[in-house]
C-alpha cells in the first residue's frame, strides 16, 4: 500500500485491475486505490508476473502493507504460498511499521521559515532530486511521483515561500526571489548537487536557478512539467481567479481548468485549497506572484535564455490539454530539452499521469 | 499549512493567543478567566469555567481581566469598550445567563451601528457555552442561540469542530459587529486536525460537510457530528444524504441549503434548540417559501421536545436528539409517498 500524501495512514484497493498470472509491466495499472483523501490508480514500477493479490476489495489496508505479490514465474508455487500467508500475518497482527513515508522537516532560510518532505536515503551517494510545486500548489502534489523517484536516492520537496506550510512572505513575489529562496534552501541543507524537478511556476523557479552563476555546478539536470517562462501563452483569468476567490463556488470553476478530466476536482481538493488560502498572508502572496507573472494575458515570464545558458540536460512533460500554461508554449524550449507531449492529460502531468513524469525524471537522472 | 490533532478546547485557545500577539487591542474579560475561586492566591488557575482560556494570563500579562459576576456589568463593560476601539472578547459562561445582560446585547451592541447611521462599530465578541448532556440541568443547559439569531446586528456563530472553532473565532474577534460565539460544553474534548497557523472562515458560507443525493440534512454545533454518523448509517440502507453545516446561524446561507434541497427533493433540519421558532422551524420556514416546487416530501425537523432540559440523567438523554432520531426521519422522507 503506498503512501500517497503526508496524512495517508491506510487505503483500501477499491479494483483490482490485474488478475493472478498476469504479466505485468512498468506503467501498467495495477489496482484503484482510495484513501480518506485521494483515489487514483496506482501503477506498477515492478515487472513480473502477478502470482498473488494478498488483499480483498475493500479492505481497509495500513501504509506499508503487501496488497500483492510479483515475482518471476519460475519463483515455486510454495516460495509464494509462504510470502502471501507471511503478509496475511502481518496484516492481521497489524504489526506493520510504516517506514515508506516522507518525513516533514523546516529550515530557516534567511528568515524565512521553509517546510519540505525527504523520502529516501541520503546516504546512497547517487544525487538527491528536489521537486519544487507550482504556484498554489505545495509538497504534497508530488505524492504519486516522490516514492518511486526516492528508491535508491534521497528526494526533497518543498514548500515555496508563501505556500503550504513555509511562511507566507514572497517578498516582492518574483520568480528571482523565490529562486534565491531555492538556491537558499540546498545551501542551508546542504545540498551540492541536485536534480531539480519543476512544475509550472517552479518550472520557471528552477530555470532561473540553474542559469544563476552562484549555482553553477550545482544542478545535475532539469525536469520541467508544463512549465511557465517559455512562450507568451497563459491562462492570466486562471492565476487571478484562483488569487481571488473566496469561496468554494468561487474557486471551483477555476480549479476544473486544471486537469484534463474535470472529475478529479474533488469535494476535497476543493476544501484543502479553501482552508490553504484562508491561511493569513496567502491571498496577499498570491496576488503578488500574479503581478510578476502576468501582464495583461500574457505571460510576464521568459527564460529561453537562461534554460540556454545553463546547457545542461533538460527534459520537459507537457500535458496535450494543458489549459493553464497550453503545450504550444512547448516550441518555446527549442533544442534546449528534451519534449514528451502526453496525451489526456492536463496542467497537472504529475497528478495525472505520474508514471509519464517518473519516466522523464529518471531520463533526465540517467541523462 | 502545517496541521496537527488539536482538541476544541485547545483550537480556540489558540485562537485567542494568536489575535492577542497580533493585536494589542484585543483583551480577555470574564469570570474566573484569570484567577478563579477555590484556588486562593493562584493566578491562571482555572481559565474560565472549563479551562478555555488558560494559560493566556500569564502570557497577556493586563490583558486578560477577572470580572465580579455581575453579567450586567462586565458584558457592558466589553461592548463600551469595543465602541471605543478595543476588540474585547467577553466570556457569558453560560448562554443560559444571558437574560441578566440582554439589553446591553440587544439594545446597545446589536443597535449601534444602524443607530448611528453606520458611524459607530462595536467588535465585541461575546464566547458563551450552550447545550445539554453535561448533568447541569434547566439552567446550564439551553441552546438559547436562536434569541439572538432572531435580533438583526448580531452575528451568530455555531462551530462545529476543532478547525471550525479556530477559523471562526479569528474571524469573529476582526469582525466589526458584535458576534456571539457559541460554544457546545460537551464538545471541549473533540479533537480534530487544525493549522497552526492563522486562519479565518467568513461568515455566511455553509460547509458541504458531505455530498449526497437522496435527502439534505442540516445541522449545527454538536449536532452536525451527529448528523455525520446517521449520513454513514444511512448509506449502509442504501440512502445518500447530504449535510450542511450553515456554520452561522446569522448570516445564514439559504443558497448553499436551497441548492441542495433542489438536487435532493428532501430536507431534515436538526437543532438542539427548544422546537418553537429555533432555526429548524427558521430554514423550515425559508425553504418552503423559496423551493417549494423542489420538495418531495415534507420537511422533518429533529429538535427536543418543548420543556426546559430535564436534570434526571435518562431524561436528558431522551431530550437530546440522536444518530437514531435523524436516521428515522431521513427514511420517513426519502420514503415518503402521497
Amino acid at each position: 500500500m503506498p503512501k500517497w500524501g503526508l496524512s495517508m495512514e491506510s487505503g483500501k484497493v477499491t479494483d483490482w485491475l490485474v488478475a493472478v498470472g498476469d504479466e505485468l509491466t512498468e506503467g501498467a495499472d495495477v489496482c484503484e486505490i482510495d484513501t480518506d483523501k485521494i483515489a487514483g490508480e496506482l501503477e506498477s514500477t515492478w515487472t513480473g508476473v502477478v502470482r498473488a493479490l494478498v488483499v480483498g476489495v475493500n479492505e481497509s489496508v495500513p501504509v506499508g502493507g503487501t496488497i500483492a505479490i510479483v515475482a518471476p514465474a519460475e519463483v515455486p508455487q510454495e516460495d509464494i504460498d509462504a510470502v502471501v500467508a507471511e503478509a496475511r500475518a502481518q496484516l492481521e497482527s497489524g504489526a506493520i511499521e510504516d517506514v515508506s513515508g516522507p518525513k516533514v522537516l523546516t529550515v530557516d532560510v534567511e528568515g524565512r521559515q521553509l517546510s519540505y518532505a525527504v523520502l529516501g536515503d541520503t546516504e546512497s551517494g547517487n544525487d538527491p532530486v528536489l521537486f519544487v510545486h507550482g504556484y498554489g500548489g505545495d509538497k504534497n502534489s508530488w505524492l504519486f511521483v516522490q516514492e518511486p523517484i526516492a528508491a535508491g536516492r534521497a528526494t526533497y520537496a518543498l514548500d515555496l515561500p508563501g505556500h503550504g506550510a513555509s511562511s507566507k512572505d514572497v517578498g516582492d513575489g518574483t520568480i528571482q526571489t523565490l529562486a534565491q529562496a531555492v538556491l537558499g534552501f540546498l545551501d542551508t541543507v546542504g545540498l551540492n548537487r541536485v536534480h531539480l524537478v519543476g512544475h509550472s511556476m517552479g518550472g520557471a523557479v528552477i530555470t532561473l536557478l540553474a542559469a544563476d552563476p552562484a549555482a553553477t555546478g550545482k544542478v545535475a539536470s532539469l525536469t520541467l512539467i508544463s512549465p511557465v517562462g517559455f512562450g507568451p501563452e497563459i491562462n492570466a483569468g486562471y492565476l487571478r481567479g484562483f488569487a481571488e476567490a473566496e469561496s468554494r463556488r468561487d474557486l471551483k470553476p477555476h480549479l476544473l481548468a486544471l486537469f484534463a478530466d474535470p472529475g478529479l476536482v474533488n469535494r476535497q481538493l476543493i476544501d484543502d485549497l479553501l482552508k490553504y488560502k484562508r491561511l493569513d498572508g496567502v491571498d496577499q502572496a498570491l496576488r503578488s506572484l500574479v503581478q510578476n507573472l502576468v501582464e495583461g494575458d500574457k505571460s510576464a515570464v521568459d527564460l529561453t535564455g537562461e534554460l540556454a545558458s545553463f546547457g545542461g540536460p533538460a527534459v520537459a512533460v507537457w500535458g496535450r490539454e494543458d489549459k493553464i500554461v497550453p503545450a504550444a508554449n512547448a516550441a518555446g524550449l527549442g533544442n534546449a530539452a528534451t519534449v514528451h507531449i502526453v496525451d489526456g492529460v492536463g496542467h497537472m502531468a504529475h497528478m495525472e499521469k505520474p508514471q509519464a513524469v517518473v519516466v522523464a525524471i529518471r531520463e533526465a537522472l540517467g541523462a | 499549512m502545517a496541521t496537527r490533532k488539536l482538541s476544541y478546547r485547545e483550537a480556540i485557545n489558540e485562537a485567542l493567543r494568536q489575535e492577542m500577539e497580533r493585536d494589542p487591542s484585543v483583551i480577555v474579560m470574564g469570570e474566573d478567566n484569570a484567577g478563579g475561586a477555590g484556588a486562593p492566591g493562584e493566578d491562571d488557575a482555572w481559565g474560565g469555567v472549563l479551562g478555555v482560556t488558560k494559560g493566556l494570563y500569564e502570557r497577556f500579562p493586563g490583558r486578560v481581566l477577572d470580572t465580579p459576576i455581575t453579567e450586567s456589568a462586565f458584558i457592558g463593560a466589553a461592548i463600551g469598550a469595543a465602541t471605543r476601539g478595543m476588540r474585547p472578547v467577553a466570556e457569558l459562561m453560560f448562554i443560559d445567563f444571558a437574560g441578566v445582560c440582554l439589553d446591553q446585547i440587544m439594545n446597545q451592541a446589536a443597535k449601534f451601528r444602524y443607530m448611528f447611521g453606520g458611524k459607530a462599530v462595536t467588535p465585541v465578541v461575546i464566547r458563551t457555552m450552550y447545550g445539554a448532556g453535561l448533568r447541569a440541568a434547566a439552567q446550564h443547559s439551553q441552546g438559547l442561540y436562536p434569541v439572538f439569531t432572531h435580533l438583526p446586528g448580531l452575528k451568530v456563530v455555531l462551530p462545529s469542530s476543532p478547525y471550525e472553532a479556530k477559523g471562526l473565532l479569528i474571524q469573529s474577534i476582526r469582525d466589526d459587529d458584535p458576534v456571539i460565539f457559541c460554544e457546545h460544553k460537551a464538545m471541549y474534548d473533540m479533537t480534530g486536525d487544525v493549522p497552526e497557523e492563522s486562519y479565518t472562515i467568513p461568515f455566511g458560507e455553509a460547509n458541504v460537510v458531505r455530498e449526497g443525493d437522496d435527502v439534505t440534512i442540516v445541522a449545527m454545533g454538536r449536532m452536525v457530528s451527529l448528523a455525520e454518523q446517521a449520513a454513514v448509517e444511512l448509506e449502509s440502507s442504501g440512502v445518500s444524504a447530504e449535510v450542511i453545516d450553515p456554520r452561522t446561524a446569522s448570516p445564514l446561507d439559504l443558497d448553499t441549503i436551497l441548492e441542495s434541497v433542489e438536487k435532493t427533493g428532501r430536507l431534515v433540519v436538526v437543532d438542539e434548540a427548544s422546537p418553537r421558532c429555533n432555526l429548524a422551524t427558521d430554514i423550515s420556514a425559508q425553504v418552503v417559501s423559496e423551493a417549494f416546487g423542489d420538495l418531495r416530501a415534507p420537511i422533518k425537523m429533529v429538535s427536543p421536545p418543548h420543556v426546559p432540559v430535564p436534570f434526571a440523567q435518562p431524561l436528558e438523554d431522551l431530550y437530546i436528539p440522536s444518530v437514531q432520531d435523524i436516521v428515522n426521519s431521513a427514511k420517513t422522507v426519502t420514503e415518503w409517498s402521497q
